[in-house]
């Protein structure tokens, strides 16, 4: 690789941490160019690292896809997406130097010879614009579409690494729909690309919050003492959506929320709440400690009382009447994919033996909103007479992951007043006021990363397939019940949910 | 929402604060440093509404601190806002009679408790801002010297004579772009640096400190040349197998050359204002590579002084007794075969003083370049 160290450079210092890391010189190559994450993510977040200065000169962006464009049309489109959804102000002198660099290869999949022009346009930007064979394959398809590709990617020599260059390839979520699947989804992957060279996208990984749970539990002393079971009654994971499958049907039937958003996304959460301090923040430290929760997880003997699932009915969400999962376009009236997911696990480790973690993800639920709720004992003795304290409930700290980003902290103090009444008040942190401006969209993080070979915050494929053995037995305890507990769209999912929080004595937090 | 208070005190504006707070149904405060604006009747506006733009970043209590001649009855009037497409708090402090020498007695009781204190002059700063009685508050001291009316270069050096930890000045911001892409350069071409030069408009302290900077990382001259502009207008850095060069006719996209690869254009923009008090907010803690830089800068000066006749496109030998030994020599393990360093065109400006012994720079050169590979 021609990418020295810092240690070479001389005009680098680790005390200098006011220069940014640029990307060496390199290419990023999108398949599925046209869809919608392509043109409302990826280009965007292009722009904006080349906004911030980040990208290296000479940066080419090259897209793939079935349709009859030219170059020139390709950056037409990139323009519209950036114009519309790009974070920082558009500016004509870096969209000019970004334009240079696209390219527009037209071809499907199965089409050798669009791979051999692939091929081609790649081997011209190394020469003309000096992207010295770094390339990153972005492949922003579904699953079905990678064994295709990948093998193409091989056959036309687009995968091999050489000493001086490198190639990439990166790929979204889902990381198949089973242990199986993702395994084979893995070796199809694994065969070609070496693992340090797969980079798998989760972009809540790259979330601003999401990182500053580490620096949360690992660079402050007051957190740490009372994160353990000592303290710690139990902990919430929420992320809700307002919105229906909108126009995912042809993806989201049969695979459901689970599958969606628990394996990935939820566990991936759980595993940063609840594991060990990492020796280092490097991706090889993290990853272990990480597996070794994913490892320690238990689910409960009994799969129907402590997991629930629902399908949303029509009914009123917000304001506007919508309607149900089954009358959604392209669903099958007789689908039992469920639309919303709860599930217990517990943790067995000397910390978290005993606390229960919930999980719970849904769609059209009351509203938007991500959060970790870290729930915690009450007071083993309280000084107050019973009706000074009926107010008062649990103590917590909730990491507020989106939208509305911070950090809360809830506690009893006592209510102005002659008599002696306590009741829960809030503290809140506001990522809002505080970093809004200078805060990175996620995928600019994570592309940055791919670029710069950075992989602590990509899940490797043992963590994917530890996730697997966790949900399997779950999802096919379901598949054996009848369809899933309806839910009005608008409310905080069935009541199997509530019930199954109720036989632990405990509720759902509203979020 | 804008607040006059005439005749006040300190104590009366914290609690006009506290109450305009509590108004808008928000008690709780967010900010998360105080912002100290030293500026005059003349470019008030203008500085704090930078600040405030900076402030939507580093939420921030804003202190605008006008000095009024000395001579009459002490008096204070402060003007308060709150909102205003900013966020947190500003207040607007001008200060008259014998109060325009104690300043420091209203911006104390006005600090946020415990959070961070920074000081900015945007336009003339003291000499010395470490000991001045509202820098010393502060434990970061933002100076522009680039906004002095007279006798910038001048004012770069004072500053850079006068460096105490936490000071800090824009035109240092100023350069984080050009620096981070000659460090990409070398990142990308790890070629030993046998020479090099920066063009800019005849008087720009950032170019002064890019040649100190360089000629401190790099441990060789580096020239000072001078075009029209805008600021800085190119840098080249020479190798042993060609000339790295970014240059930047235009203050906007510039051409990046490295050997062995196509010339590339890339943006970079001169920063405005705001964005330049943003980049420094982000870290509150003591430059080291600015105390560096400023310590070089003084160097150079010095070795200048000394031998008078070149003017200001002195050539700036680089190694001071001490750093010349370890790093150097550090860097020199392998050296190799030697390498077409002696056929360097002679017609170059540069005045390739060959270098001693100690040094060695030469031969580092091969060692690096294969290296590189």
């Amino acid at each position: 690789m021609l990418m020295a160290d810092d240690s070479s450079n001389p005009l680098r210092d680790p005390q200098d941490r006011r220069l940014p890391r640029i990307a060496g010189p390199c290419g990023v190559v999108i398949f599925g160019v046209t869809g919608d994450l392509s043109r409302k993510k990826l280009m965007p977040a292009v722009y904006d690292l080349a906004n911030r200065g980040l990208l290296p000169p000479g940066f080419s962006l090259v897209g793939f896809a079935r349709r009859d464009w030219a170059d020139q049309d390709f950056a037409q489109i990139v323009h519209d997406s950036v114009k519309e959804y790009a974070r920082t102000p558009f500016r004509e002198e870096v969209w000019n130097q970004l334009a240079e660099g696209f390219r527009f290869v037209p071809g499907d999949f199965s089409d050798d010879a669009a791979f051999g022009q692939l091929r081609d346009t790649i081997e011209q930007l190394d020469r003309e614009r000096g992207t010295a064979g770094n390339h990153a394959f972005y492949l922003s398809i579904p699953p079905r579409f990678f064994p295709d590709v990948i093998g193409q990617l091989k056959e036309h020599g687009l995968a091999d690494n050489h000493p001086q260059s490198w190639r990439r390839v990166v790929v979204e979520k889902p990381f198949g729909h089973d242990l199986e699947s993702a395994q084979a989804l893995n070796a199809v992957v694994s065969e070609v690309f070496p693992a340090e060279s797969v980079f798998r996208i989760d972009h809540y990984l790259g979330k601003e919050t999401v990182q500053n749970i580490l620096a949360l539990r690992f660079a402050n002393q007051m957190f740490e003492p009372i994160w353990n079971s000592n303290y710690v009654d139990h902990v919430q994971i929420t992320m809700a959506e307002d919105i229906g499958i909108g126009g995912r049907a042809g993806y989201y039937d049969g695979i459901g929320a689970a599958r969606d958003v628990i394996q990935n996304h939820l566990l991936q959460l759980m595993a940063l709440i609840a594991m060990e301090e990492p020796v280092s923040f490097d991706a090889h430290s993290l990853q272990l400690e990480k597996q070794k929760i994913l490892r320690a997880v238990r689910r409960p003997a009994r799969l129907d009382l402590h997991t629930a699932r629902g399908q949303y009915a029509a009914g009123w969400a917000g304001g506007e009447k919508v309607p149900g999962f089954l009358d959604e376009q392209d669903i099958p009236n007789d689908s039992r994919t469920e639309t919303f997911a709860a599930i217990k696990l517990g943790i067995d480790t000397r910390r978290w033996g005993g606390v229960p973690f919930y999980l719970r993800h849904g769609k059209r639920l009351g509203r938007r909103v991500t959060e970790v709720a870290v729930i915690f004992k009450p007071a083993p003795h309280l000084p107050f007479t019973q009706t000074a304290t009926e107010e008062l409930g649990h103590n917590a700290l909730v990491i507020r992951v989106q939208p509305d980003e911070g950090v809360t902290v809830r506690f009893g103090s006592k209510v102005p007043g002659t008599a002696m009444e306590i009741r829960d008040v809030n503290m809140d942190f506001a990522y809002g006021g505080t970093f809004v401006e200078s805060s990175p969209e996620a995928y600019e993080r994570l592309i940055l990363d791919v670029l710069l070979g950075d992989p602590p915050l990509f899940p490797q494929h043992e963590e994917v397939e530890l996730s697997w053995r966790i949900l399997d037995p779950i999802i096919e305890h379901w598949a054996d019940l009848g369809p899933p507990d309806a839910y009005d769209a608008g409310t905080w999912g069935p009541n199997s949910a509530v019930e199954m929080l109720a036989r632990d004595g405990r509720v759902w937090r509203r979020p | 929402m804008s607040i006059d208070l005439t005749a006040t005190n300190a104590s009366k504006i914290a609690s006009a604060l506290l109450l305009e707070r509590r108004k808008a149904g928000s008690p709780s405060m967010g900010m998360v440093l105080t912002l100290i604006v030293i500026t005059d009747e003349g470019d008030h506006y203008d500085a704090l509404k930078a600040a405030r733009a900076v402030s939507r970043e580093h939420p921030a209590r804003i202190l605008g601190v006008i000095r009024r001649p000395a001579r009459g009855a002490a008096n204070l009037d402060a003007e308060i806002r709150i909102g205003e497409g900013g966020s947190g708090e500003t207040v607007l402090l001008r200060m008259s009679g014998e109060l325009a020498k104690h300043p420091e007695s209203v911006v104390l009781p006005l600090l946020l408790p415990d959070s961070p204190v920074v000081a900015w002059w945007p336009a003339k700063p003291p000499e010395d801002p470490a000991t001045d009685p509202i820098g010393a508050l502060a434990q970061r001291r933002i100076t522009d010297t680039a906004s002095v009316g007279r006798g910038r270069s001048h004012a770069i050096l004072t500053q850079a004579t006068h460096y105490a930890p936490g000071n800090t000045d824009l035109s240092w911001t100023r350069l984080t772009s050009w620096r981070a892409l000659l460090a990409a350069a070398l990142d990308q071409y790890p070629a030993k640096v046998i020479g090099g030069e920066v063009q800019a408009e005849r008087v720009n302290p950032s170019a002064d400190l890019l040649v100190a900077w360089l000629t401190q990382r790099l441990k060789v001259d580096i020239q000072r040349g001078v075009t029209k502009g805008p600021g800085i207008t190119s840098v080249s850095l020479r190798t042993g197998g060609g000339d790295i060069t970014i240059s930047r006719p235009d203050g906007a996209l510039a051409d990046f050359a490295i050997p062995n690869a196509p010339a590339r254009p890339v943006a970079l923009k001169r920063r405005e204002l705001p964005e330049l008090l943003a980049e420094e907010l982000r870290r509150l803690d003591p430059d080291d590579v600015y105390a560096q830089t400023a310590k070089s800068l003084c160097r150079i000066a010095e070795r200048t002084a000394e031998s008078p006749a070149k003017g200001s496109a002195s050539t700036a030998r680089s190694e001071g007794p001490d750093s010349a030994g370890s790093k150097g020599v550090a860097r020199t393990k392998s050296a190799g075969s030697k390498k077409s360093i002696s056929k360097k065109p002679a017609a170059k400006k540069v005045t390739p003083k060959e270098v001693t012994p100690k040094g060695a720079a030469p031969k580092k050169a091969s060692a690096q370049s294969s290296a590189r590979s």
